[in-house]
């Protein structure tokens, strides 16, 4: 059964990611990568990460695509782009190859890699099935945020609130009274 | 049937591993060959993604908590990567419409 599904939300996850490369239209790509997106979300609840799974559904596919929707919309750059030009010929061909190279290389490492990764060193994961409580994965992921990851956090607002105010400032229109733009 | 499903291999972590190796892989060609900034930023999302998924596979065959915990961290900051970056877009586009990466080798104005 786990097959069946692994099966299922990989071929939603490549499908997704191809469509974002090869799709011309801006829109069709954002669309492909909600595909490529709610795919990873079932790979996370399979592996019992369920809030992940949520996070990655609301924030990713929520606010992030849409996100990349109004930019396209603001901007007015939804008009399919031609990819048959190509400014550099050799790029795409160049890029085959490394891309080639590097997949096989990753896929060598993890193959050969698979015996010699330890299983449980760490403290565990409170998985849903076992404990019988199905708020042990939120739980614990609170306990370990706000215990030992907590200047991280904080750490984290400020990024945030640099971030709103970066993008306040980029994206503000020049001022007409000739004041810096 | 029931027996048929049951008797299918469960999908270990190198499954998962080599699933995201594969997503990085088609984000990193996308970066390479597309030249439309906001799909270069997409591209760059699904690499990020992939790595989210090594790290969820990872957590679960270490058994630590503390993967899981950096993928929240990774997703905040790919969110915050993204506003960043399509304000600049927006700043750029709105100077010269339907600029593409090749017209902004040099950051003038």
């Amino acid at each position: 059964m786990d097959l069946v599904v692994f099966c299922c939300a990989a071929a939603m996850v490549l499908v997704g990611a191809v469509g974002v490369i090869v799709r011309n239209h801006p829109v069709h790509a954002a669309l492909s990568l909600v595909l490529t997106l709610f795919g990873v979300a079932v790979l996370f609840i399979m592996q019992e990460a369920e809030f992940l799974a949520a996070v990655q559904v609301i924030v990713y596919s929520g606010a992030i695509v849409v996100l990349f929707l109004f930019v396209i919309m603001l901007l007015g750059v939804d008009k399919a782009e031609n990819l048959q030009i190509e400014p550099i010929p050799v790029q795409r061909p160049l890029a085959i190859v490394v891309g080639g190279g590097l997949l096989a290389m990753l896929v060598t490492a993890v193959v050969q890699a698979r015996d010699s990764v330890p299983t449980g060193v760490g403290a565990g994961i409170d998985l849903a099935t076992q404990t019988g409580d199905s708020d042990s994965n939120i739980k614990q992921i609170a306990t370990d945020l706000f215990g030992d990851r907590v200047f991280a956090f904080e750490l984290l607002s400020v990024l945030l609130i640099v971030a709103v105010l970066g993008t306040v400032v980029l994206s503000r229109k020049p001022d007409k009274a000739g004041g810096p733009q | 049937m029931t027996a048929v499903l049951a008797a299918l291999p469960v999908p270990t972590t190198t499954w998962y591993l080599v699933l995201a190796a594969m997503l990085f892989t088609i984000g990193a060609v996308g970066v390479m060959v597309r030249r439309n900034p906001l799909v270069m930023f997409m591209c760059i999302e699904l690499m990020l993604n992939a790595v989210n998924l090594s790290f969820v596979s990872l957590a679960r065959q270490l058994g630590d908590i503390g993967g899981q915990t950096t993928v929240l961290f990774v997703m905040v900051v790919a969110a915050a990567e993204v506003v960043v970056g399509l304000g600049i877009v927006v700043a750029v586009m709105r100077r010269r419409p339907n600029a593409t990466a090749d017209d902004l080798v040099e950051l003038k104005g």
